[in-house]
């Protein structure tokens, strides 16, 4: 039996025994552990939560019993003052003497106070443990002005507290003439300044420090240069001070400025006495990270159990959200110029600024820097550590290949087997590969199996994609699955609810699915029974199974009001319609706008006015636009031959006739049309889902385009038309989508997932080839004549009336948190924040 | 911050159970507090948290959809689709966000009732 010691009891400590314990022959080993703080082990790393709402025991690395479960002893809130070398035995404060075989120093290290008179005033924090953290809450609401000395990572996450913690106006404090000196460079650190700025912090720079002003308690800060800023509330992170009190007093190795001299094995200048994490000295070097504190655990831990295993430095590339900013710094950012060429992209409108260093013959990458936008950190990180060979044109990998090739061999499977895919735990991408072969296949299985993004998570991409890829390598059929709660498609599960005949969400699940559904199963499940029966969707219990805005068939906006959409199909509207529409508006104070799709949105309604407002609208014969659906919104038109001395064919007449055609129709995603006149294409029906231009024999149809983020033009499916087949060919066409495709995808990604692409699509609708004409045009015949408008159903029965109130118990009155800002001649919801 | 022993929970009548829609939401004013109940029928339970989304600050939960995350309940709010658990109103999509304040609800016959721990409406938690 090998007894250890473990001095503190931080992150490190907790992690070299959950490795030692792993690797160790169960009953060989007694392990002891001294805490100095009251509570075990929690993460530091993510401390800051502590002030958007996490509890101290939420931030537990495991709690008190697990030690025990271990068989561990742990002695919380008794820190060891004296370590006997010769006898091999510790004393703690409370005067416990423990002998051991070998003792691991992990005592961490403190914050750092520079010598600046009046420290000790009140209202002076430092910003390390739980109740550093309990203090600075309390004090808090004391205090108006706050200001951190420190803007390193820990400065700017305490800056990030006080604002959390409602102080406005709060100032950082920094020696160096930039922020985060040792991972960032001047460009990048004015470009983080001007991002924090707009968050509320006030940032000065090059600023010594010289005395905390007050008498007992803090008012201000007096600086080098004479200028003062006054402060009721002052956090010091100016660095970390490794506690090595206690290796001095026992006559071990220290440095200068502090830390136990370790060498490769982490061993002290006493060789039964290791040290690791923030309180060892390795190389000169202290590693004030979690990753490399790990690995030192993780080496200690494997020469312990008897495995070789040698500390050789840690790289301390760091990728962390900063107030919402993100900051990145990998490898070398620091190459001096004459060693390396720097590739430097900086957007200041949007925030963003990457450099890169690389090798002057730019075939490796050095280093560098990402603020703003670092999704691409662990993929550069890799490509430096791996000393992957970068493309010909080396900024690619910074602004992605530009010529319109496919990616290749690059990405994450251009890596080497032992790259580091999780560097908080050093999980090489061929352990991720290995544990999906042996049968992990999702991402929580790997993270079971392997550890692998369980620390900071910011390697989960990577390994989602490691885990597809090799599925993929393995010739394994990726299930396209729902949600958790159903191990279906949507295109299998359409066909199933149809040939089981089922109606309602609950039906659906006990047939096909498990447990009780979510917000990505039941939105789905009830467009499927919407688009197969169209019945009422508010019936048979679907209403709750419906997205918010199909719940309460209006589109949800800033506030919480809703706004409100009646059909006006083709765009054409009389002038009487045109009236009731303004009696609406003026009536229910809403605020009036004309959309895209030529109708008119009323903006600004209270939940309990909208059965008033479609009662009123309905008499005049109005009928939901749907524009609160993935349904048909609206067909757009251009006014055609009746006006335009171009026009060929009635553009309006047709486009109403579409509109009344699939009014209500439920799709996997919204879907637009329009129909223009002539060639001149004035409704833009090419950047619909489905568009028709009139041409001297009759009419050309596109289908799948959309406009939106990502903007694509329809595409040619037949042309020179009349009028009857090309409505069979968009039943047809419609049909086919709503059958196959997944949930929430527009027309056009969905043609670009098709295989065969247009050519496959064109023989479906227009040759037949599946033979299911027939069948898909009867389908969409029943729907069509199944249509009712459903804001009629509501306004008639009474049952679903009663759902549009804000409180249940107070039916009559509206949400008083609703607030609305005066703008030109209407209103605007309340800014939220 | 536990419940002590010594907490008194004052329970009022929110509504009826038919009030409430099957697997779903409603919105229940208490004095100036909003409160939204929940009736996860197929499971057979009942829920109340705050009805504040502390996402963006809106009175919306209530309107939200619920459901389960790996066997947990949750609701998830329509605005930008932020799950909590209705459990103990932590968020299950983002580890940096504010958790929610939950409520006991009893039913009794066919009445609905949710309970106020020590008079107030606010859990012991930091502005």
């Amino acid at each position: 039996m090998t007894k250890i010691v473990i001095i503190g009891n931080g992150m490190t400590s907790y992690k070299f025994c959950e490795k030692i314990i792993a690797k160790a022959v169960p009953g060989t080993l007694q392990l002891v552990v001294f805490g100095e703080e009251p509570r075990p082990a929690y993460d530091r790393v993510h401390l800051s939560a502590f002030f958007s709402g996490k509890t101290a025991q939420d931030l537990e690395l495991a709690p008190a019993d697990w030690y025990a479960q271990q068989g561990i002893t742990l002695h919380l809130g008794d820190p060891v003052q004296h370590i006997d070398r010769a006898q091999k035995t510790v004393h703690s404060h409370k005067g416990i003497t423990e002998t051991y075989d070998y003792l691991v120093m992990a005592t961490g290290a403190a914050a750092f106070v520079p010598p600046i008179p009046g420290v000790d005033k009140k209202g002076v924090f430092i910003y390390r443990t739980i109740e550093d953290l309990e203090m600075i809450r309390d004090y808090a609401p004391h205090a108006a002005t706050g200001a951190v000395i420190g803007g390193g990572l820990l400065g700017l996450e305490a800056a990030k507290a006080l604002l959390d913690l409602g102080l406005r106006d709060t100032h950082v404090i920094e020696f160096a003439p930039r922020l985060m000196p040792r991972q960032i460079d001047d460009s990048g650190s004015s470009l983080l300044k001007a991002q924090l700025e707009k968050l509320g912090l006030r940032v000065h720079t090059s600023m010594q420090t010289t005395a905390i002003l007050g008498d007992d308690t803090i008012t201000g800060l007096q600086f080098a240069d004479d200028s003062s800023l006054p402060a009721d509330i002052l956090i010091i992170s100016a660095g970390i001070a490794p506690r090595d009190e206690l290796a001095r007093l026992c006559g071990l190795d220290t440095g200068h400025r502090g830390g136990i001299v370790v060498n490769e094995q982490l061993q002290t200048s006493d060789p039964y006495i290791y040290a690791i994490g923030e309180c060892a000295l390795y190389n000169g070097m202290i590693y004030g990270l979690v990753a490399p504190g790990y690995e030192m655990a993780e080496v200690v831990a494997s020469q312990l159990t008897g495995t070789e295993k040698a500390f050789t430095g840690f790289d301390m590339s760091t990728k962390l959200k900063l107030i919402g900013v993100d900051v990145a710094s990998f490898g070398n950012p620091f190459t001096p110029a004459d060693q390396c060429r720097s590739i430097v992209f900086e957007d200041t409108l949007k925030g963003v600024y990457k450099r890169i260093n690389i090798t002057p013959d730019g075939q490796h990458l050095l280093g560098g820097i990402l603020i703003g936008d670092a999704d691409d950190y662990n993929m550069l990180l890799q490509t430096a550590k791996n000393k992957v060979v970068l493309p010909p044109n080396p900024e690619d990998v910074l602004l992605g290949a530009r010529g319109g090739q496919a990616e290749g061999a690059a990405g994450v499977l251009g890596l080497p087997d032992e790259a580091t895919i999780c560097s908080c735990e050093n999980i090489s991408k061929a352990a991720i590969c290995n544990a999906v072969k042996d049968g992990h296949e999702t991402l929580d299985a790997v993270k079971k199996c392997t550890k692998a993004a369980t620390c900071c998570g910011g390697c989960a991409p990577m390994v989602k994609d490691l885990i597809t890829a090799t599925l993929k390598s393995q010739g394994k059929y990726i299930r396209n699955v729902l949600c958790e709660h159903f191990d279906y498609s949507r295109q299998e599960l359409f066909d199933l609810i149809r040939i089981k005949n089922l109606y309602s969400f609950d039906e659906v699940l006990d047939h096909y699915g498990h447990g009780d559904g979510c917000e990505v199963c039941k939105p789905a499940i009830a467009s499927i029974l919407a688009s197969l029966w169209n019945e009422m969707i508010l019936a048979k219990g679907n209403d709750t199974a419906q997205d918010s805005n199909d719940r309460f068939l209006a589109n949800i906006q800033k506030g919480g009001t809703y706004s409100v959409v009646p059909r006006v199909p083709g765009g054409e509207i009389t002038p009487r319609q045109l009236m009731v529409i303004a009696q609406v508006a003026e009536k229910y104070n809403l605020y009036t706008k004309i959309t895209g799709g030529q109708r008119i949105d009323m903006f600004g309604a209270h939940v309990n006015d909208l059965p008033l407002i479609w009662e009123e609208l309905i008499a005049a014969g109005f009928e939901s636009g749907h524009a609160y659906g993935k349904a048909l919104r609206t067909v757009k038109s251009c006014v055609g031959s009746t006006w335009c001395r171009f026009g060929l064919h009635d553009s309006v007449s047709y486009a109403i006739r579409i509109e009344q055609r699939y009014r209500g129709l439920r799709a996997p995603h919204k879907i637009k049309s329009a129909v223009s006149g002539c060639i001149r294409e004035c409704a833009e029906a090419q950047s619909k889902d489905f568009g028709i231009i009139a041409t001297e024999k009759g009419w050309n149809l596109y289908v799948c385009g959309n406009g939106g983020s990502k903007p694509q033009h329809a595409v040619l499916l037949a042309g020179d038309l009349d009028s009857e087949t090309c409505i069979r060919y968009i039943d047809r066409f419609l049909m086919f989508y709503i059958k196959t495709a997944d949930p929430l995808t527009r027309t056009a990604t969905w043609l670009n997932k098709l295989d065969g692409g247009i050519e496959y699509l064109r023989n479906v609708v227009v040759n037949d080839s599946l033979g299911i004409a027939a069948q898909l045009e009867s389908e969409m015949q029943a729907l069509v004549d199944n249509y009712k408008c459903e804001w009629k159903e509501v306004v008639e029965n009474p049952a679903l009336r009663k759902r549009f109130s804000h409180f249940v118990n107070a039916p009559e009155e509206k949400d008083p948190t609703v607030s609305f800002e005066h703008l030109r001649e209407q209103k605007k919801a309340a800014e939220w924040k | 911050m536990s419940l002590s022993n010594t907490a008194t929970i004052t329970w009022f009548f929110a509504c009826k159970v038919e009030d409430v829609p099957a697997n779903g939401g409603v919105c229940v004013k208490y004095r100036d507090e909003q409160i939204a109940l929940f009736h996860f029928s197929r499971r057979g339970e009942w829920y109340a948290t705050q009805n504040l989304c502390p996402h963006r600050r809106q009175m919306a939960l209530s309107r939200g959809m619920i459901g389960t995350q790996g066997g947990e309940p949750k609701v998830a709010c329509p605005f930008h689709k932020k799950s909590f658990s209705l459990a103990d109103g932590r968020c299950l999509s983002d580890d940096t966000e504010c958790s929610l304040t939950t409520y006991p609800v009893k039913v009794e016959e066919d009445r609905v009732y949710i309970g106020i721990v020590n008079g107030s409406g606010h859990a012991a938690v930091m502005a």
